[in-house]
This record gives C-alpha cells, structure tokens and sequence, in this order.
C-alpha cells in the first residue's frame, strides 16, 4: 500500500490506524500532531483512524527548544 | 532620502537599492519595534540580523547568564562574557554591529504576572525560548494582545517556523493544541542541538519579521516551515486556523493567562 509521509512515498503492507502507523515508525504518539489530506486528525480519532491507499500523512513532530 | 542621514544611506545602502525595501521601507525598519524572547541560539541570529537591517528599537528578554555551553550556538555572546547577563551582553553587541538601533533589556523571566504588559510596546514578537511552557504563554498573550509573533522551535538536527498572524492565521495551539507531557520531548539540554539549527531558524526569523515591518512578501502564516540540517531538507506543511483551537477559535476556553509548569523544563537549554 503506497502512501505519502512527511511528501515522501514510502510503502507499508499492511492496513494500520493511524495510531499504529505512528507506533510501527518508532514514534511516541505524544510528541505529534497529524494532518491526514490536508486535514487535522485529532489525537483521540487516533484509534480510529485507518491509513488508506494513496493517504497523504503530515507528521510534524514538537520541537520546544530554543536553546537559550 | 527625506528621513535618512548621509552614513544610514550608506550603512543600508544595499537593502536600499532593492525596489522592496528603499527610503521608505528602511525608515519603516527603524521605526519597528520587535521583541525578542530569549538571548539564546534562536534570538542570537534574529537579533544581530534585525539589528544589522536598521530595525530602530529591539527588545530582548532573558533571565539567564551567559554559560561557557552556550557559546556552541549562541552567537551574540563570547567567551569573556560567561557569567554575565545575557540580556547585557547581547545588548553590548547590538549596540557595537549599529548605533541606530535602541535595545531595551529585560532580565526576567515571562509570566502571566509581566508578559501582556512586555509585550503591549512591541508591533511583533520573536518567539525565541528554549521551553514549552515559554512557549504557550507567549502565544496566548499574543493571541490576546493581537499581536504579530514569528514562532521558531528547535532540538537535534531540526527546526520548525510560523508566522502568527492572530485573527488571520493559526495560532500555535492551532498545530499543537497543548503542550508534550512532561519529560516526552527532551530539550536541548537533554538531547543535543547542532548549533546551526537555531542559526538558520533564528535567521528566517528576522526574514519573518522583516518582511512584516515593510509590508513586502508572503508570510509564513497558515503554514508550518520544518528543517532537518542532517538531510537539508525543508518542508511546508500547510495548516489551518482550527475553528475549536482553546485560545483563538471560535468559541476560545482560554480567556485569561495561565502558565504551565512543566517538572522537566523549569531550566533552558
């Protein structure tokens, strides 16, 4: 299943949430916020949320530093 | 040049040959009144870059002291200034790279108590500090103040900019609605920083802003700039105001300031 991440595409094999795509890449669920085709997903739709087929996924991660 | 003395004709004379900026628009940078939150990695850049563009009165705050640490990146400040304020040896450099520009210092630390009335002075803010907490009430009281404020965050290899425009464009609460649990995302401290990163987002920064004091450009409101300096790459990410954001959405939840405190961040970076 082909998909866009982050405006790369990248290939994953099986269907997944989006909670569990999250999870597959390593990624601690509560450092991010996801856009699915340009649209918000709000964190407890998560769960729900299956990645499809050609999904456009933004996953941007928070940065807090400014390094003072 | 009406308003320009011979030596500002010549200190600016190649940002006044460009058709976007000219007398007018180097008399509207020295009219500009910016804040800069923090005198570390992030405000290094966008300070002395704002400050070498002739922006007339630039304020900086920061409760720290220059750390022999610091100087990996933070660039307003040198070796012999360890153990100094870095509001005052941030200042001294400003000063020293333009005599046009007033720096107002303030060493404290933002509040609820003192952040409205800082900021209420200033036309934009530069978010520049080194935590969430920080972070989320300078962007409340910007939303509040309807305030312009150029948002930058850094850690390891990365960075990430918006341009808040309250009432036209998404807040920060608009991408990231409320801050990481304490201790998920590491500060630089905890995790490292590359001194570059802050470099080149501190620099867009001052970009930010100086396009906003001119009226010149498109800002980087609406939408979300990331940078990775381990691959060079950047991205846009567009993002919507979110109708249901606590603080600059339709029906806001957040009418009064509060600060978060967050166990992992009491210290910067």
């Amino acid at each position: 299943m082909k998909l866009t991440v982050n405006g790369k595409t990248e290939e994953i094999d099986q269907v997944m949430t989006v909670l569990e795509y999250i999870r597959f890449k390593g990624i601690d669920p509560r450092t991010v916020v996801v856009q699915k085709n340009g649209e918000v997903i709000k964190r407890d739709h998560w769960e729900k949320e299956v990645v499809r087929e050609n999904d456009r996924l933004e996953i941007l991660r928070m940065v807090g530093g400014g390094s003072f | 040049m009406a308003g320009l003395s011979e030596s500002q004709v010549e200190r600016y004379s190649r940002q006044l040959i460009l058709p976007e900026v000219g007398g007018k628009g180097q008399e509207k940078l020295l009219r500009g009144r910016v804040l800069v939150v923090g005198a570390g990695g992030l405000g290094s850049p966008a300070a002395y870059y704002l400050a070498a563009a002739g922006v007339g009165t630039i304020g900086l705050v920061d409760s720290d002291s220059v750390d022999l640490s610091n100087l990996q990146r933070q660039i307003l400040h040198a070796s012999e200034d360890v153990g100094r304020p870095k509001t005052e040896s941030a200042a001294e450099k400003l000063r020293a790279l333009n005599p046009d520009v007033t720096v107002n210092t303030y060493q404290t630390r933002l509040g609820v108590e003192n952040v409205r009335e800082i900021i209420k002075d200033y036309d934009i803010v530069v978010d520049a500090v080194d935590n969430f907490a920080a972070r989320y009430l300078l962007n409340d009281a910007c939303v509040m103040e309807g305030k312009p404020m150029v948002e930058a965050g850094v850690l390891r290899f990365d960075g990430l900019l918006m341009t808040i425009l309250p009432g036209e464009g998404p807040c920060y609460r608009c991408a990231f609605p409320d801050p990481p649990p304490p201790g998920a995302v590491p500060s630089c401290q905890e995790a490292g920083v590359i001194g570059v990163a802050p470099g080149v987002m501190g620099v867009l920064q001052a970009n930010e802003v100086i396009k906003l004091l001119l009226g010149v450009g498109r800002p980087l409101a609406g939408r979300i700039l990331t940078f990775n300096a381990l691959n060079c790459e950047f991205q846009e990410i567009e993002w919507k105001k979110n109708p249901d954001c606590p603080v600059c959405g339709d029906h806001p939840t957040i009418r009064e300031l509060s600060e978060y405190h967050l166990a992992c961040e009491v210290r910067g970076d």
